[in-house]
């Protein structure tokens, strides 16, 4: 606008390099061209300089056998796989521990910041302390500690602790349990599941627009974990109810089917989940401290109990403060996941790292890693995004 | 982890930086300006590499270290040690955060080529091995199925467990863990029934790293040896001048040794007539000349670090804990593979 008004109050011309206009594309070019250039100088640099050690270059590797064994994949993965291969069953774990340990860590941090605001003096003061304790500890000790506790408290497999009848194993190999041996009315389980959680916020909302109309209650949280449970459950019972399960057995040095958490996959969730627990504790905390006074004071007046006014009154609320500095919290936990290869879980860093060491390509390794951490904190961001704006006050 | 994602950061750096890596010399030539040697070694296995509570580094894999610093400096001790793990060895190298590895590393067609190293010598003849608890009943690694075995992550060690059990048609499960103590700690808790590395290293780590209350006879090392492994230090391309400095600081431990010159005796031997030995000693000149080092360069070895079975003795053999028999690193002339070209 400026350049505008310059332009046109000016009748007597400008010579071109006096022209704001040229004069700023000119700038923007040329600061894009160096730019370009320093990348290209970069770029053709290293290709020599790894060609003049001979090094070797490219993405080629993927394609060849990876070679090496990984401890815990949720897909099928032998050695003579690729690296390509290896590595997305890095990515998965990765996923695996990021995604359950947020969920976790949202519940446990959610209760203990709301328990510290709690009038029990005991149970404020136990939430202080946890906060206290986990906060001020760097992660991977107790990652560590809880490895060693883990790995140490344990008793071998051929003494392992026995629950539940014999179905169930706990000892230094892990948590053994039976699970169903797959069937294919699985997958349609999980197409009830949707339908279930589809149909759960479906009476949600129906409840909280007839309470809004009426006033009148309804249980809507109890019953939509009923429906999201009863759909897979009614799915199941259709197809014929299919219960052939694989037990878990000792055989030889170990168990033999059903399934397993093993301690590494343990212990970094557990070391994530406490330790960012605390953190989100004082994130609800102050959430909820930043409200008005007024609000709590407002709702014990309407007569809601402590918890109706926490749940209907502050939450929803506070959530606006709570959810941005969430989303780094969310980060940190996929970031800080990459720890898992201080006590031995197989994670992406882990395959990342094998194959730098086995193919020398450290550059290309280091690329697909900062690809893979993008993509997952990105869509993370996006998503913690969109929520914010659904839950950001809507002028009406 | 962290630290590994920084040097790998540094390498990646120091790989795209400004400056070419290659010219004859150039790596030796930063040493000399620098005046020690910067010697990559591991975190900590006696007898091959150690450091004591003073932070003086001792065993085998040590004294080529020592050996080079001598043959370049005069001086033994002028070595800056640094521990990399399996996994970082590699990387630290490329990147030039050390000079050379010397650190139970298998000599390899992949490492010798895609990864632009060199290996200017074997010092020491190994193959894999498994460590099992006694308990456990295990005579032999065919009994192995099913097991859970500790393995440390970007070794040979990981490749060949997978090649051997893969070739019997047997299944494991492995627990891999980076850091040497955390793998062995994990080993001795129980979280896995068998320890594999190199042979050498089982023997070390039975001998000086069993957890009391158990002791070193409850663990047994079983009798198959599934790979060669032959260990020796590392250079990185580019610097022919600094591998061969290397490869003969090696071979005039082994030449020493086969002429009967010891640390003790070299003084004498200065005096010798025999004009292999007076080439070697560097009492006729030329060879120092031609490597580009003093012409003391063998006597300032001998005397300081010592000659090959000396260092074998003193640090893994009979006079260690660790009582590993020569075995394959015998002298050629007593039946062993230890074999150095003439220094002529
Ligand atoms: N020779 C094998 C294995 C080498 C290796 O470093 N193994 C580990 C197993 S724990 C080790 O000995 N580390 C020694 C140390 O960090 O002191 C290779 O070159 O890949």
């Amino acid at each position: 606008m400026a350049v505008e008004a310059v332009r046109a109050t000016s009748d007597t011309k400008v010579a071109p390099w006096n022209d704001p206009v040229i004069r700023g594309w000119v700038f923007q070019i040329v600061v894009v061209g160096l730019v370009a250039a320093l990348a290209w100088y970069l770029v053709s640099n290293t290709l020599e300089n790894l060609a003049r050690q001979k090094i070797a270059t490219g993405f080629d590797f993927l394609g060849r056998e990876a070679g090496f064994a990984i401890g815990d994949t949720m897909i099928a993965y032998s050695p003579a796989d690729t690296y390509a291969r290896a590595i997305w069953v890095g990515i998965l774990n990765t996923l695996r521990v990021a995604v359950i340990g947020i969920i976790l860590t949202t519940f446990l941090g959610t209760i203990i910041g709301i328990g510290r605001l709690s009038p029990n003096w005991l149970l404020a003061r136990i939430c202080a302390i946890y906060v206290e304790i986990f906060r001020n500890v760097p992660l991977l000790l107790w990652l560590f500690l809880i490895y060693k506790l883990v790995s140490e408290a344990f008793p071998g497999p051929r003494q392992a602790i026995r629950m539940m009848g014999d179905t169930v194993f706990l000892s230094n190999r892990g948590l053994y349990f039976p699970v169903p041996i797959a069937a294919p009315i699985h997958k349609w389980m999980g197409v009830g599941l949707i339908v279930g959680i589809v149909g759960a916020w479906a009476l949600h909302r129906w409840a909280t627009a007839r309470q809004a109309r009426t006033g009148e209650p309804f249980p809507s949280i109890l019953a939509g974990f009923g429906i999201v449970l009863a759909a897979p459950f009614l799915v199941w019972l259709l197809g014929g109810a299919p219960s052939a399960m694989s037990w878990p057995a000792l055989k030889g040095f170990n168990f033999e089917g059903g399934t397993v958490i093993q301690p590494e996959f343990a212990a970094l969730l557990l070391g994530l989940v406490l330790y960012t627990s605390a953190f989100v504790a004082e994130i609800v905390r102050s959430g909820i401290l930043a409200l008005h006074k007024g609000q709590s004071e407002a709702a014990a007046a309407i007569g809601l109990s402590r918890g109706q006014s926490m749940r209907l009154v502050l939450l929803p609320q506070a959530l606006r403060v709570i959810v941005p500095p969430m989303t780094s919290t969310y980060l940190n936990i996929t970031k800080n996941s990459s720890l898992a290869i201080a006590i031995g879980y197989p994670d992406l860093v882990a395959s990342i790292n094998v194959t730098i060491n086995q193919t020398g390509q450290a550059i290309e390794n280091i690329l697909i890693i900062m690809a893979a951490y993008l993509t997952v904190s990105l869509s993370i961001s996006a998503f913690m995004n969109w929520y914010n704006k659904q839950i950001a006050l809507k002028e009406r | 982890m962290i630290k590994n994602a920084i040097a790998v950061g540094v390498a990646a750096a120091s790989i795209a930086g400004f400056s070419g890596i290659a010219h004859a010399g150039k790596d030796l030539d930063a040493i000399k300006a620098r005046g020690s040697l910067i010697c990559g070694v591991g975190t900590g296995t006696a007898g091959f590499g150690l450091a004591d509570s003073q932070g003086k580094w001792t065993g085998l894999d040590v004294d080529v270290c020592r050996a080079v610093a001598a043959a370049i400096f005069g001086d033994s001790e002028k070595v800056k040690y640094v521990p990399t793990t399996a996994q970082q060895r590699f990387t630290a190298l490329q990147s030039g955060e050390v000079d050379m590895l010397s650190r139970t590393t298998t000599y390899t067609l992949t490492r010798d080529t895609a990864l632009g190293f060199d290996f200017p010598g074997i010092n020491y003849y190994d193959g894999q091995g498994f460590m099992v608890n006694k308990k456990l009943g295990v005579k032999s690694a065919k009994e192995l199925n099913g097991a859970t075995i500790c393995v440390s992550p970007g070794t040979t060690t990981e490749l060949n467990l997978a090649d051997y059990f893969r070739a019997n048609k047997l299944s494991f499960k492995p627990v891999v863990i980076e850091k040497a103590d955390e793998i062995r700690a994990a080993f001795f808790s129980g979280r896995c029934d068998v320890y594999t590395t190199d042979a050498s290293s089982l023997y070390s780590v039975r001998a000086a790293n069993v957890p009391a209350p158990q002791k070193a006879d409850d663990f047994i090392i079983l009798p198959e040896i599934i790979s060669k492994e032959p260990l020796g230090p590392v250079v990185r391309h580019g610097d022919n001048q600094l591998a061969d400095i290397v490869r003969w600081a090696h071979f005039a431990m082994l030449e020493a040794e086969e002429y009967g010159i010891n640390s003790k005796n070299v003084d004498q031997m200065l005096k010798s007539e025999d004009p292999v030995i007076k080439r070697i000693l560097g009492v006729t000149p030329g060879m120092g000349k031609a490597l580009g080092v003093d012409e003391k360069w063998v006597v300032n070895i001998v005397k300081q670090v010592g000659n090959y079975g000396e260092s074998f003795e003193r640090n893994v053999g009979m006079g260690s804990v660790l009582k590993i028999e020569r075995g394959l690193n015998k002298l050629w002339t007593k039946g062993g593979l230890q074999y150095a070209p003439p220094i002529r």
